[in-house]
């Protein structure tokens, strides 16, 4: 369900990093409780992010949550059709819906984010309570 | 009581449900020492005609049989008895907030139907479903600004009326911002050279007024001109925005806001009033307030819903835009019928009376020996005169007349001692308005209460 | 499904237009009376660069047009008149009919507010009146009129802390908030300047004595609470919350939204309460309009009159009526005049018509309705915090959750039945929460049938889910698609 590639956030956010590149966005999870996504706030190209700390927004009807980075880094690129198609985010958030991509300051950075199999077992635990 | 619908059997009945022995038992929750002992020192009951003596005696003391010749930011027109049949009707006035849309629809569209007009007006893109009024709805569009541009200073015109800007005080206080006044020009406009030298470059935002504070039409345009090339926005805001059925809205501004009292809401010594702000498109996620949406329902229907709440404080908390939890629906609501009522072409016919009745009023004035007219700029229905001598004896004779004059700038400007703000709405008769010139008339004869000949002595021992 | 329908609903029509729709050339809804000063040549008189000609797009229609036009779109609205409006936190009662009379009266309605204080003074005794009324009832010393509606009353309230606190020498930094609290509380302490602190509520939904000690630094400024709270439930150590707060130097405000609860039977002053708001379109009838106007007076202890929005309506020796202007330590105006004063007229008649016995028996029979209506649906909705309540109850969609139906699902289907629905989702602490608060304007008989409706949605939701998903049925549009108006935004009509 949740692409082994991934590491996970406990604010349900995920990064698969390649070399020095992080390729940021939201869960499937964090896009059911949303509900239908209606609009986006990202930094631009350039900007830089801190992990642990909101780098965004995510609105939906009734809803606002803000992004956390899970890592520092400087942002690369920023996905073109988000802003224009926000409703993509609850059809492919694994995929297509990806958010951002930074060059990460320190590759030791993912250390400490859960893998598939910890992330699933931390949402079905968050939903027992 | 007779507004409560339960009989004693009722309320048995229900408590039994309950399980509980008494109503006390209810308020046990409550501890004992904090429970009220005895009743509240409080009139009443009174039944419904003794409700409506104690008012009507209310009523009785104040100015109704008296020509108010008073605007300053709230202003007196003819308000067509169609809007109140209307206004009473209790699915209008008895409703809540449309968060459930299906069951309000009524007042989502009427509010979509005056967000339309707001821009109609104002040449803006997009409006809001009204604030409180118009002191708070500049001081949002300030905040706005603020966010937008992400600066920290303001500059804002002396002719803006004085209590929007003692507003804006008290809710940028605590923010860090800094707020510059710019002086108005011997026309009665905002002094252009003195803005210009008095704009910091991290300035965010210039508010004016127009018509201002003393009725003069201010240039837009050249205003706009130097704000944007500091990269600040123009906020215009707007008391008398019946001016709108003649004269230009302002384009080039960023924000348009301010008082739609005038639109069929009573002068009721104060409020409630209704405040509008509009802008560009571009500025719609910053904008504070209610806004309604078209949309369409499952089979295609066309709808109305509250949208973008995302905005709003029950969502963001204390990131939000602000802490508006209101707008003033029936209000907007009462603003919208009248303007469906003047229409196009009522609208700038009741513009063109008022236009009429000030500049007669003002040029009536005018003849008097010893009334100057201080400002050259345009003006809509205010405007200003200096009286010769006292303005607070003329205001004295006047109102034996059953004539309120107008209103002493001396108490807001200091510079401006012994000059009278008049507003004369279609409301005001020719009758009284050539009462009030013989009043003028009279007086400027004799220059005070004093008698000519006193009048001489006093000025030969060197009184002023 | 069978029909178990038997509520009054709401009438239902054709589409209506908009009014621009329904424009035709030529025609208008007034006539103006004959000029009787000359015309004036508005284009000359303003000049090319100001003069304007026609409203592009503008309506144009006749009297009756407005009439039918405004008379159809009222028919789609649900109000208090039409029923039972179980809104909690809202306390939608109903809305005497005399106090739209009274404010309407000349004289009250037309006082322009700069008139001469000499010709104001019937407009001046109301609002003193008011006021005075408003400080018995809450136990406060004082009171003001000024802020237009509640989430002013607020910042009000929180300036007149900071400033209280900046002349003991250290406004200080922070402000507590429950995290059951409303969202204009920390949207107005924000905007004062103060940061805010959550704290956890406890077990019982209310404020923890042991979290507010840990929390009560000597850089909080104060803390702002509801009481009753949120849930309906009262904060049964609320003196002690008081006492703790001050020991440490801070101040108290209390969000009175709820005093539906408390009239006549409880005072916040006795609480220990140093300043608080009143929402006079809640508790004190004047009616909500569709969204509004309202009024959101503040009352406070004695040592913070000095800071009250300026002006201040006095009554002199003489027993006039005046305004105060010289006020130094105010904090100033939140809105230009002195407040919605035609709402104050309407809470006026509101009190007069009561008495003190009358506002008892009003806070009595609000509170037993909505004990009523909680033990007749606790066997089938959940109750998160079983016991008694105040004038609102809280239940959860825990149960109906487990077949896949939500707390918005159920008021939905409640609209089918002939009712406003409650409150849902709110307080954010309770998990799908339905907020029910039926006030003191229910007869047993309009809540015997709201009661059966709940308990039939109930037996629908076992039965068939989907179907009450699909609700409503009975209105004129079915579920309004919300994520496309949000996405793509039309908030005005072009030609």
């Amino acid at each position: 369900m949740y692409p082994q590639e991934f590491l996970y956030t406990k604010d349900h956010e995920w990064i698969r990093v390649d070399e020095n590149i992080g390729t940021i966005g939201i869960t499937d999870h964090a896009q059911k409780e949303l509900g239908d996504i209606v609009f986006v706030e990202l930094p631009k190209a350039g900007d830089h992010v801190t992990a642990k700390e909101s780098f965004g927004t995510v609105e939906s009807v009734k809803a606002v949550s803000e992004i956390y980075s899970p890592v520092d880094g400087d942002v690369i690129a920023v996905n073109p059709k988000i802003q224009a198609s926000p409703e993509l985010l609850n059809a492919d958030p694994h995929g297509d819906a990806w958010l951002i991509r930074v060059r990460l300051a320190d590759r030791g950075d993912v250390e400490g984010l859960m893998t598939a199999e910890e992330y699933e077992a931390y949402i079905s635990q968050e939903k027992a309570h | 009581m007779r507004y409560l619908p339960n009989s004693p059997a009722e309320r048995a009945a229900m408590l039994e449900a309950t399980g509980h022995r008494s109503i006390e038992e209810l308020f046990e929750q409550i501890p004992e020492r904090l429970r009220l002992r005895g009743q509240l020192d409080l009139p009443g009951p009174l039944s419904e005609p003794e409700i409506l003596e104690f008012f009507r005696q209310a009523a009785g003391e104040s100015s109704r049989e008296y020509f108010t010749l008073l605007g300053a930011g709230a202003y007196s027109h003819y308000r067509p008895v169609t809007i109140d049949a209307l206004l009473s009707r209790g699915e209008f006035f008895t409703a809540y907030t449309p968060y459930q849309a299906e069951l309000a629809q009524g007042t989502l569209q009427a509010m979509f139907e005056f967000q339309t007009l707001i821009t109609q007006l104002t040449g803006m893109e997009v409006s809001n479903a009204s604030l409180y009024d118009g002191s708070t709805a500049t001081t949002e569009a300030v905040l706005m600004a603020l966010r937008i541009t992400g600066r920290e200073k303001v500059v804002v015109a002396r002719a803006l009326h004085p209590e929007y800007r003692q507003v804006l005080a008290t809710y940028v206080r605590h923010q860090g911002i800094e707020v510059r006044e710019v002086a108005y020009a011997p026309s009665g406009q905002v002094d252009l050279s003195g803005l210009e030298a008095a704009l910091p470059p991290e300035t965010a935002a210039v508010v004016i007024q127009s018509p201002n504070f003393f009725g003069a039409l201010e240039p837009v345009r050249q205003i706009a001109e130097l704000a944007h090339q500091r990269g600040a926005l123009l906020i215009v805001s707007i008391t008398e925005p019946l001016s709108l059925g003649i004269v230009q809205p302002p384009r080039e501004a960023d924000i348009v806001c301010g008082e739609a009292q005038s639109f069929g809401v009573p002068v009721a010594f104060g409020g409630p009033y209704v405040g509008f702000l509009a802008c560009r498109d571009k500025f719609l996620r910053q904008m504070p307030g209610r806004l309604v949406g078209q949309t369409t329902d499952s089979e295609g229907r066309r709808g109305f819903v509250l949208t973008l709440a995302t905005r709003e404080q029950h969502i963001r908390r204390e990131k939000a835009t602000s802490n508006i939890c209101t707008n003033q629906s029936l209000c907007a609501l009462a603003a919208t019928i009248y303007l469906c009522l003047l229409g196009k072409k009522g609208l700038k016919a009741l513009a063109e009376q008022n236009l009429a009745k000030a500049h007669y009023a003002a040029a009536q004035l005018r003849t008097v020996r010893g009334v100057a007219a201080p400002f050259s700029a345009p003006f809509f229905n205010e405007f200003v005169v200096k009286v010769p001598g006292e303005a607070d004896e003329l205001l004295a004779a006047l109102r034996e007349e059953k004539i309120i004059g107008g209103l002493d700038l001396g108490r807001f400007y200091p510079e401006l001692q012994n000059h009278l703000l008049v507003c004369a709405t279609e409301t005001v008769s020719r009758a009284a308005i050539d009462r009030m010139r013989a009043v003028y008339q009279r007086f400027q004869v004799s220059g005070s209460s004093k008698s000519p000949a006193a009048e001489i002595q006093s000025a030969s021992v060197g009184h002023n | 499904m069978e029909n178990r329908i038997r509520h009054a609903r709401t009438h239902i029509t054709r589409n209506e237009d908009l009014v621009f729709e329904r424009t035709s050339p030529g025609k208008s809804g007034v006539a103006l009376p004959p000029l009787d000063v000359p015309s004036v040549p508005a284009d000359q008189i303003l000049g090319s660069d100001f003069h304007r000609d026609e409203i592009e797009g503008f309506p144009e229609v006749s009297e009756l047009d407005v009439i039918r036009h405004f008379t159809r779109l009222s028919t789609w609205n649900y109000g208090v008149d039409t029923g039972l409006y179980p809104l909690g936190s809202c306390t939608m009662k109903y809305n005497p009919r005399v106090n739209e009379v009274v404010a309407r009266l000349e004289g009250l309605a037309s006082d322009h507010p700069y008139a001469p204080e000499a010709l104001a003074q019937g407009c001046l005794r109301v609002l003193h009146e008011t006021a005075r009324c408003l400080a018995e009832i809450t136990g406060m010393d004082a009171v003001s009129l000024q802020p237009a509606a509640g989430a002013q009353g607020e910042l009000t309230g929180i300036l007149m802390i900071r400033a209280c606190l900046a002349d003991r020498g250290d406004p200080r930094k922070f402000i507590l908030i429950p995290d059951s609290a409303h969202g204009t509380n920390p949207a107005s302490a924000t905007i004062s300047g103060y940061e805010v602190r959550n704290i956890k509520s406890n077990a019982q939904g209310c404020v923890d004595l042991g979290e507010l000690d840990r929390a009560l630094t000597g850089d909080v400024a104060g803390l702002m609470l509801t009481n009753p709270n949120t849930l309906g439930i009262f904060e049964a150590q609320i003196a002690e919350i008081c006492e703790l707060v001050h020991s440490r130097g801070g101040l108290v405000y209390m969000d009175g939204a709820n005093m539906n609860a408390l009239v006549g039977v409880a005072r916040p002053a006795d609480f220990g309460v140093d300043v608080m708001h009143l929402n006079l379109h809640k508790t004190f009838t004047t009616p909500h309009g569709g969204g509004g106007p309202g009024s959101g007076p503040v009352a406070v202890k004695r040592f913070l009159e000095p800071y009250l929005p300026t002006p201040v309506v006095e009554k002199t020796k003489e027993g006039t009526y005046r305004l105060d202007h010289n006020r130094p330590k105010s904090v100033g105006r939140v809105r230009a005049f002195y407040g919605n004063f035609g709402m104050a007229v309407r809470a006026l008649a509101y009190i007069l018509a009561n008495g003190p016995a009358g506002l008892r028996q009003t806070t009595e029979d609000a509170v037993l309705n909505a004990n009523y209506v909680m033990a007749r649906l606790k066997d089938l909705y959940d109750l998160p915090y079983d016991q008694p309540c105040m004038h609102e109850c809280v239940f959860s969609d825990r149960r109906q959750a487990a077949r896949g139906v939500r707390t918005m699902d159920i008021a939905k289907r409640l609209i089918d039945y002939g009712f406003h629905p409650y409150t849902t989702a709110f307080p954010l602490i309770v998990s799908g929460a339905l907020m029910i608060e039926p006030t003191e304007s229910a007869g047993k008989t309009e809540l015997d049938e709201f009661i059966e409706a709940m308990r039939s949605i109930a037996e629908e939701i076992e039965e068939d889910p989907q179907f009450v998903l699909k609700a409503p049925y009975s209105t004129r549009v079915s579920r309004l698609d919300e994520a496309t108006a949000a996405r793509k935004p039309i908030l005005r009509w072009k030609a």
